[in-house]
């Protein structure tokens, strides 16, 4: 099986996809001839030429809403934002009309279209520049958001947004583009809404998305290795629709749970996430659910400190640590 | 000047563009990517619609509107602050690349257009800059020294916008149009603009500071929709440094960005951006119709950006270096220094000191950056609201315990 990145991934799919289907273009600030800032449509405007890998101004609520237009006209587009700190720019298309459209005309016509963008801090690019604010979209009905943490799962996902009938946010990561992993030859495109069980164990759930599903496994190993601690490791992979069945079933196994987040505390994915957990394995809960999120402040600039502001492996494996000293069967 | 007086007349080959006044145009009309090119760097030259004092080669020409008189003690002083803002400029980005600052953001190229409308200014006006402002923060008083913190991370709003009239950079491309309309919209309530007699010494004005890129960003559509109803006295000054990162102007724009100002019902000039004397009395004589109650004015000095858009950023990736030798032979501090020395208006050892006095900033604006004390850690948690927060209190509490565990440790952190 080939060993790429996160980065190549997302690039062989968009290929693979605009060579399986004319209606696929690409659209976005700086993706033609600069290749995109974070290179993923390297090739991709010498290869399908400006009809199918468009070069926007820079207006963000512009060519959201081009998105919006054409897949309304039937096409599949695929945006990209530059950061998702830019799709404030264009939030009022996405929250009310790309979100909204299929409903308010009766069904008429769907809006299938991507917007790819990656969140995440850590690159030192400051307050504006840093968010984590997918929740923002994980909130709104009428839209999908995904989340892969792996090379195989950005492209199963990818496969499976662009072949949505309704508009999904592809939710990257600056920290992941460069981290690599197993791709088989053929991936089918993934089931939207479902999390994955990606290292079963028994004593503990860790709940992540994105970067945080892969310091989960970071933490996960360590705590095997190091302490013979057995934790499961569930990455959600979609955060709407959420996933609830498969969260409830983990943590009914191993009664307790630390959920892993990149984003604020304060109604983040992980409260959702939470109360998730209570509704379904309330029963089953030996430990209250702990949440290990960023500090709530504008992330800072500098580099000390906005370190010590983001989630870190060693933050979690400390809420894990408590989390089973509550339980009271800390080996 | 009304906005009437700066309605173009329409070329020759206009007329056949728009079709007759009949019929629908034709497809013809569409103007093609070729011409759009040619038609936004038409002007580049020189053309008419291009106001230029001072010529690539040092020449002094005259233009019908906008002449100037200034001394040669402003002149040299205007050498001074274009030798001086790219020293420190440079100093910037040779302190990323050493891993001294995060990142920097280039100015270099531009300090014509930024000086000129720099020392355009009044104390009692405002200026509104994008995050390359370093050459109108130095005409606001704002020490180069300041500018580290930003760039370093270990400070946030190093200057005071109240005393020294000079806004914090803004980072979202474009938003400060909008503050910068409020802003004037407030001068014009409050009655500090159009006084005439005793108090119109007094009378004030705002500039706000953006790039070709931006023009394409709603804010600076509504910044110029809002000044133009409310007859705010802002200069828009766009510096078309002909590329957005890696988008050229063509990717923004069909006509020259100046004529946009049409559409809004306010005077647009395209200034040699390279020329600090035209940029200069340009500037001026906007900021001076704002006063007297004429604004808004819509500037677009003609500029480029010969370095890349940030130290992140690889300009020879996306265009070629014949451009940027092109553009080098139009070197804005080069044509006042040879203007200076063919006039006689400076000798060779004002030029050696002022290249002293580079050499001695310098050195004080590396000195400052590597001695800038880190924050502390819990200084992430002092700005969040400016009232104490029972969410931010217990977040800060909690770190700082949690810091302390670690005070016996060898490492004597967590950094």
């Amino acid at each position: 099986m080939a060993v790429i990145t996160y980065r190549q991934a997302l690039h062989d799919t968009l290929r693979e996809e605009m060579l399986a289907d004319e209606d696929v273009f690409l659209i976005g600030e700086e993706i033609g001839v600069f290749e995109g800032s974070y290179k993923i449509t390297a090739g991709l405007l010498d290869e399908f030429g400006e009809k199918r890998v468009r070069d926007t101004p820079i207006a963000e609520e512009g060519f959201i809403g081009a998105a919006v237009g054409a897949a309304m006209q039937g096409l599949r587009p695929v945006a990209e934002l530059m950061t998702i700190n830019f799709s404030l720019i264009a939030l009022d298309q996405i929250v009310n009309h790309a979100a909204k459209i299929y409903g308010m005309f009766g069904g008429q016509c769907s809006v299938p279209m991507v917007m790819r963008t990656p969140g995440g801090g850590g690159q030192q690019l400051g307050a504006t520049h840093s968010q984590n604010i997918e929740l923002y979209y994980a909130f709104v009905p009428g839209l999908k958001v995904v989340a892969p943490s792996t090379p195989a799962d950005a492209k199963a996902l990818l496969r499976a947004s662009i072949a949505d009938n309704d508009p999904v946010l592809f939710l990257e990561n600056l920290a992941l583009y460069n981290t690599k992993g197993e791709v088989p030859e053929t991936v089918e495109p993934a089931e939207i809404g479902k999390a994955a069980v990606s290292r079963p164990g028994n004593d503990i759930t860790i709940i992540g998305y994105s970067r945080m599903a892969t310091v989960a496994h970071q933490v996960a190993d360590k705590l095997e290795d190091e302490e013979g601690i057995s934790a499961e490791v569930v990455d959600l992979r979609s955060l709407r629709p959420l996933d609830r069945e498969t969260l409830v079933e983990s943590v009914r196994k191993t009664n307790c749970a630390v959920i892993a987040e990149d984003d604020w505390l304060t109604y983040g994915i992980g409260a959702e996430i939470a109360a998730s957990i209570s509704d379904g394995a309330f029963d089953s809960l030996d430990a209250p659910v702990r949440r290990v999120a960023a500090a709530e402040v504008p992330l800072p600039y500098a580099k000390p400190l906005e370190r010590a502001a983001l989630p870190s492996a060693e933050s979690l494996t400390t809420a894990v640590h408590e989390t089973l000293e509550a339980v009271g069967r800390r080996r | 000047m009304s906005p009437e007086h700066w309605t173009r007349p329409s070329r020759p080959d206009e007329q056949t563009r728009n079709g007759t006044a009949s019929g629908p145009a034709a497809t013809s009309a569409v103007p093609t990517r070729e011409q759009v090119i040619a038609g936004l760097r038409a002007t580049s030259e020189g053309g008419a619609d291009l106001v230029q004092l001072l010529t690539p080669e040092g020449q002094r020409v005259s233009h019908p509107d906008f002449d100037i008189e200034v001394t040669d003690e402003q002149l040299r002083g205007m050498y001074r602050d274009m030798v001086l803002v790219r020293r420190a400029d440079r100093e910037g980005n040779a302190l990323q690349r050493q891993g001294q600052l995060g990142i920097w953001v280039p100015l270099l190229g531009q300090e014509a257009a930024q000086i000129g409308a720099g020392r355009a200014m009044r104390p009692q006006d405002m200026a509104f800059p994008s995050y390359r402002e370093h050459g109108v923060a130095w005409c606001r008083g704002v020490d180069p020294t300041e500018l580290l913190g930003i760039f370093r991370g270990t400070d946030h709003g190093s200057w005071d916008p109240n005393t020294t009239g000079m806004g914090l950079y803004t980072i979202v491309i474009g938003n400060q149009c909008l503050n910068a309309a409020g802003y004037a919209m407030g001068q014009r309530f409050e009655g500090r603009v159009g006084n005439t007699g005793g108090d119109s010494a007094d009378n004030e004005a705002t500039m706000t500071f953006f790039g070709d890129g931006a023009t394409s960003q709603g804010d600076v559509h509504e910044g110029m929709v809002w000044a133009a109803v409310y007859d705010a006295p802002v200069v828009f000054f766009c510096q078309n440094n002909q590329w957005a990162i890696s988008e050229p102007t063509e990717r923004q724009t069909r006509v020259p960005l100046y004529e946009r100002a049409r559409g809004y019902g306010f005077p647009g000039i395209r200034v040699d951006g390279n020329d600090v004397l035209a940029s200069l009395a340009v500037t001026r004589w906007a900021l001076d119709e704002c006063r007297h109650g004429n604004g808004p004015v819509l500037i677009e000095a003609f500029t480029y950006r010969m370095d890349a858009h940030t130290t992140s950023d690889d300009a020879s990736r996306y265009r070629l270096d014949d451009d940027l030798e092109a553009w080098k032979l139009k070197d804005p501090i080069e044509r006042l220094r040879v203007h200076l020395v063919r006039e006689q208006i400076a000798d060779q050892e004002f030029l050696d000191s002022v290249d002293a006095e580079a050499d001695e900033l310098a050195q004080r604006f590396r000195d400052f950056c590597v001695n800038m004390p880190e924050p502390p850690p819990e200084r992430m948690f002092s700005e969040v609201y400016a009232e104490e927060s029972p969410v931010v209190a217990a977040q800060r509490q909690d770190y700082l315990q949690y810091l302390d565990g670690f005070a016996d440790s060898a490492a004597g952190g967590v950094h």
